[in-house]
């Protein structure tokens, strides 16, 4: 029995078009049918470019009739998170202050995408300016989990996630600085990959926090996400923190043996904050993985547990200078108002453009930066940073992957949280310190808690070891049985 | 550390260019407070001889060749400003006396 | 403290002047994209995403800023850093479109190394360097005069810079003013920078600061901006001498701020503002890591140095004949210096070096040996001085030889004895009134004959011949 088209995997799309079983526009018209049906509910979608999708998806249908073959993509429809400079297409890294702002170049990922054939269907709802776990900092609207559209996707590319989850598009990029892949994969019972820090460029990537922002795909199987990442990464003479290597053929990675893998389980992120639903069926993953081969055992990261403070002031501090050029002078909004000087135009643009985790964030950062500050606080965190990096290095010499929930409870209900930031902050103690390592990590899908809410496995790598990841992963989910879809009466309104 | 005051949050505030609503600015100074007090902790671990991480993975500065690349058109480069004069940005006057900054180089 | 120094004019007070220069080099495309770097385009015709500072842009660092600099490294004897990095420094402002420059803060490229100054008269002496370190420019914000607003041109935002900043070791503003000089020659020397303070591509702030003289501490400082051409350089700079004299003249205490100079007005204004002590907030920039040098690439540089101004100025300097003047002007260009030492060694270096001092664009016009003929043809007697600078003027416009443009415009000398005799005696007998008085003690009377005796010979006569044969000739008391 077959699934619909919007629920069939990237890389089984891509056969059917490719070997024209189906066309790319059919495929595309029945995701921007599925955009529509939906996506009203969800609030995934900040902009959806149904006339480009579908001549693009025309142009793939004509290159295949002449006997070309556009691209290991062709036909699949994509979405991005709008933190993704799009050309042609706008723009808004979730804020007021990019809005109406249409890009005058792609970036270097959406150009590789649109080079290997994909259809991009629009752009993703995000947290402004990637700050956040719940995608509740939206300047525009939340964006709901499709699980229980009372909760939150996760953040920040919840929309990335919750569009793949419910069938919006067959794989969608999202970006993560502190978790903001793998969390909002993990809420969402999707795959979200996040590279060692300078596999994929970062060229036309709006920027948070330069020194852990990447880039990554969410898709509905390991597969899928392999796939898309194969697009995208490598190196890319535009970004000076690119590492100066191809891009690996990480389907190979799929299906393997997963004898003699060894995975580690940090004792101290043994956290007592942990969901204990989500704590068993990460136990149950794992004895998954043993079951499969891998032998499982105790490691110590014992700088981990500073993640958080190291965290939350390099990553705003270099937020409050990435977020310097939001001035209202080029581009973007600008707060008018008759004879005012230079000076209120900063102020008042600023002040209205950005909402208020996102001044709260340009406001530590800017505080840690400042002279006097600057060795107690930046530097500091950088040095602790090295110890945590340090920590993972010698871990990772003992064993191959490291394991933990990816979050430590499943998707929040909106509002839950969003009035206490440290309580927010916490919904990334898992994630956060591979991104300040600089490592690869993935979400998998292990299973529901008890009110059918998705739990995330989240395994960490070696730098450049995404294959190894890839091979786990797919293991456990060829082990795990068929991929799950959120109740389609949350989707639809009614039977599906 | 002493917790920030509002006159602290108002200078930062200045710093980056961000105007805040009384209101803003009281609850940002308590916020600020209790999450820089969460950072307090770094304080006490021993970084002694330890290089800041800077990059992720250790890297070094790539250099590219002296050569021209097109530019953008005129009309793209100045098309989405909030304001402009032909093909210049224009902005408001910039007040001397006791708040603009000292400016670059001429 | 450095070594001796130029004596200061009297006075209580001694000027300490520290100079921050930002040379813009002359590369194709810009620091750190790929958009020209054209002087005068219309404008934000040279821009792109990484000029402009759009959302998703990323800096990727120019190989030939980085030469240029270490050139200029290298020939001020200064110290490279091995692993340098840069550096956000932020501040608002609309011709700094990611509201940071980047720059380098804390590991700059270069530390240390001089730059020779001499006054003239003067001996040289090493004013030290306190660091050479590379930056990207901004971009032009013009205010529109009467009006509410101000424009702003982004072609110069991106532009390379280097900042080359001088210890406070400097001590008069003529001192200055040879130190912007010097770094101008370097600059152009080794064809890192067209050095035209007009054009934006040499720009200098001054620190200046008062002591009283004998004292080793250091006064209050200003800073002054916008002197924007060489001749403001010492006028600028002597005029807050005097200024800051002025009030500590009178009991009264010199404000640490940074002052505008206004060339019209011959006067400088205040900048004060309420952010005084501007907070940068520096920190490394993550979008691009440490700039590591190979030491053999600062080997094949410091190989590929030419001789460099001051080692030709001292050269120069022992050659007989030649003033001070000659030395400044022939070591004042780098191709001038080259050709010009080609015929250093020689006995022809004097005559050659008024020749160049007269017409500088002999250097570009005319063969070296074409230059040495003409000095043989002066040497020997064919033509007079006069009779070969004119030959040497007439070599700028055309390929001409020297030999044909003498016969062209008739211009050989008339060294004939014979011929020169019979004129001096037919001189001699048609002023007898004179030739008495000359005989009688007035020797100056000589040059009346010289004076006629050319006249007579349509300016051909070879000077010198008829001077010795008319004083032969007219004999007298003070032979």
């Amino acid at each position: 029995m077959s699934a619909p088209l919007h629920y069939l995997p990237a890389v089984q799309i891509a056969r059917m078009v490719r070997e024209r079983t189906v066309s790319a526009r059919e495929v595309t018209q029945a995701h921007l049918d599925r955009i529509a049906a939906v996506d009203g509910r969800l609030g995934a979608f900040r902009h959806i470019d149904a006339e480009g999708a579908l001549r693009r998806a025309g142009e793939i249908d004509g290159a295949l009739a002449a006997g070309s073959s556009p691209g290991p993509l062709a036909g699949v429809p994509v979405a991005l998170k709008d933190i993704l400079v799009t050309r042609g297409m706008p723009t808004t890294a979730g804020s007021r202050i990019l809005e109406g702002w249409i890009p005058p170049y792609d970036a270097t990922v959406v150009e590789r995408l649109r080079g290997a054939g994909a259809v991009l269907l629009g752009k993703l709802n995000m947290d402004e300016f990637a700050m956040g776990s719940s995608n509740e900092s939206s300047a525009y609207h939340p964006c709901r989990n499709p699980w229980d559209l009372d909760r939150v996707p996760g953040g920040s590319s919840g929309g990335s996630a919750a569009a793949v989850a419910a069938g919006l598009c067959a794989g969608s990029l999202g970006t993560d600085t502190g978790g903001s892949i793998r969390q909002p994969a993990s809420l969402c019972g999707v795959v979200g990959l996040k590279p060692t820090y300078g596999r994929v460029s970062r060229y036309g990537v709006i920027a948070f926090a330069s020194s852990l922002d990447q880039v990554g795909p969410l898709a509905r199987t390991v597969a899928d996400a392999a796939l898309l990442l194969e697009v995208i990464a490598g190196f890319d003479p535009r970004d000076s923190t690119s590492i100066d290597e191809a891009s690996p053929r990480f389907a190979a990675a799929l299906g393997g043996d997963l004898r003699g893998l060894t995975i580690g389980r940090p004792r101290e992120l043994e956290l007592p904050g942990v969901d204990p639903e989500v704590a068993s069926e990460v136990d149950r993953a794992l004895a998954t993985l043993v079951d499969l081969g891998a032998s499982v055992r105790e490691v110590s990261l014992p700088h981990v547990q500073h993640s958080l403070a190291t965290y939350y002031l390099i990553a705003p501090a270099e937020a409050s200078s990435n977020l310097a050029r939001y001035d209202g002078v080029r581009y973007g909004a600008r707060a008018a108002a008759p004879g005012q000087s230079l000076l209120e135009m900063y102020c008042r643009t600023r002040g209205a453009g950005f909402g208020p985790e996102v001044k709260r964030r340009i406001m530590l950062g800017t505080f840690a930066l400042r002279s006097g500050y600057y060795d107690a606080y930046y530097l500091k965190a950088q040095k602790v940073r090295a110890l945590i990096a340090r920590d993972y290095q010698r871990a990772l010499a003992e064993v191959d992957l490291i394991a933990s929930p990816t979050s430590p409870t499943a998707a929040f209900r909106l509002g839950e949280r969003s009035s206490d930031p440290l309580a927010m902050y916490l919904a990334d103690v898992f994630t956060l310190s591979c991104n300040l390592a600089g490592l690869p990590g993935i979400s998998v899908p292990c299973g529901q808690t008890g009110a059918g809410l998705p739990v995330g496995l989240q395994l960490c790598g070696r730098p450049l070891d995404e294959a190894t990841l890839i091979r786990a992963a797919s293991a456990f989910e060829a082990a795990s049985g068929p991929v799950r879809h959120p109740p389609e009466a949350n989707l639809t309104g009614g039977a599906a | 550390m002493a917790a920030l005051t509002r006159k602290d949050v108002l200078e930062i505030a200045h710093l980056a260019r961000l105007h805040l609503e009384p209101d803003e600015a009281d609850r940002l100074s308590g916020e600020l407070s209790s999450i820089l007090e969460h950072m307090e902790q770094l304080g006490a671990i021993d970084t002694e001889g330890v290089e800041p991480m800077t990059h992720a993975v250790p890297m070094r500065l790539r250099l590219r060749p002296d050569e021209v690349e097109p530019s953008l058109p005129v009309e793209e480069a100045v098309g989405a400003a909030p304001d402009r004069a032909g093909d210049l940005f224009q902005v408001p006057h910039i007040i001397r006396s006791g708040t603009a900054g000292s400016g670059s180089g001429s | 403290m450095s070594g001796s120094r130029a004596p200061g004019p009297a006075g209580r007070w001694e000027p300490v002047i520290g100079l921050e220069v930002h040379v813009q080099l002359a590369t194709a495309s810009k620091a750190f994209s790929g958009s020209a770097t054209e002087f005068g385009a219309p404008p934000n015709s040279l821009t792109d995403p990484t000029v402009l500072g759009l959302p998703g842009c990323l800096p990727v660092f120019n190989r030939r800023a980085l030469d240029m600099a270490l050139l200029l490294g290298m020939a001020v004897g200064a110290r490279v850093r091995l692993r340098s990095r840069f550096a956000r420094k932020h501040y608002f402002y609309p011709d700094l479109p990611k509201g940071y420059q980047i720059s380098q803060y804390d590991e700059p490229l270069c530390e240390g190394g001089s730059i020779e100054v001499a006054l003239p008269g003067g001996a040289p002496r090493a004013v030290r360097l306190m660091r050479i370190h590379l930056e990207e420019d901004a971009g032009k914000n013009t205010h529109v005069p009467g009006g509410a607003v101000s424009h702003v041109d982004l072609n110069r935002a991106g532009v390379p810079l280097i900042e080359v900043v001088s210890e406070p070791d400097i001590f008069s503003a003529a001192e200055a003013a040879a130190y912007m000089r010097e770094l101008r020659l370097l600059c152009r020397w080794l064809d890192i920078s067209g050095g035209d303070m007009e054009k934006g591509q040499l720009r200098c702030d001054a620190n200046v600061s008062l002591r009283p003289r004998g004292s080793s501490e250091l006064g209050t400082r200003t800073e002054l901006k916008n002197i924007n051409s060489f001749r403001f350089v010492e006028a600028a700079i002597e005029h807050e001498i005097a200024r800051q004299a002025a009030i500590l003249d009178g009991g009264g205490q010199v404000v640490q701020e940074t002052r505008l100079w206004d060339s019209d007005a011959g006067v400088s204004h205040s900048m004060r503002s309420k952010e005084e002590a501007m907070d940068y907030r520096y920190f490394p920039d993550p979008d691009l890591p440490p700039l590591e040098i190979d030491p053999a690439l600062l080997d094949s540089i410091q190989a590929s140095l030419p001789p460099l101004p001051a080692e030709v100025r001292a050269r120069l300097s022992a050659i007989a004949g030649l003033t001070e003047e000659d030395v400044q002007f022939l070591a004042g260009d780098r191709e001038r210096a080259v050709y010009f030492a080609q015929v250093a060694g020689t006995p022809h270096a004097k005559p050659i070096a008024n020749w160049l001092l007269a017409e500088p664009e002999l250097v570009a016009r005319a063969p070296v040996a074409r230059m040495i003929e003409l000095a043989e043809l002066a040497a020997g007697g064919t033509i007079s001085a006069t009779a070969a600078k004119k030959v040497a003027a007439e070599m700028v416009k055309s390929d001409e030889a020297p030999r044909a443009i003498v016969e062209r415009l008739g211009l050989a000398q008339v060294s004939d004895e014979g011929a020169i005799r019979a004129m001096a005696e037919e001189i001699v007998a048609a002023h007898p009134a004179q030739a008495e008085s000359y005989r009688a003690g007035k020797q100056t009377l000589i040059g009346f004959f010289v004076g006629q005796l050319m006249k007579r010979s349509g300016g051909k006569a070879n000077p010198q011949m008829a001077r010795s044969i008319l004083e032969a000739l007219l004999g007298g008391s003070g032979k």
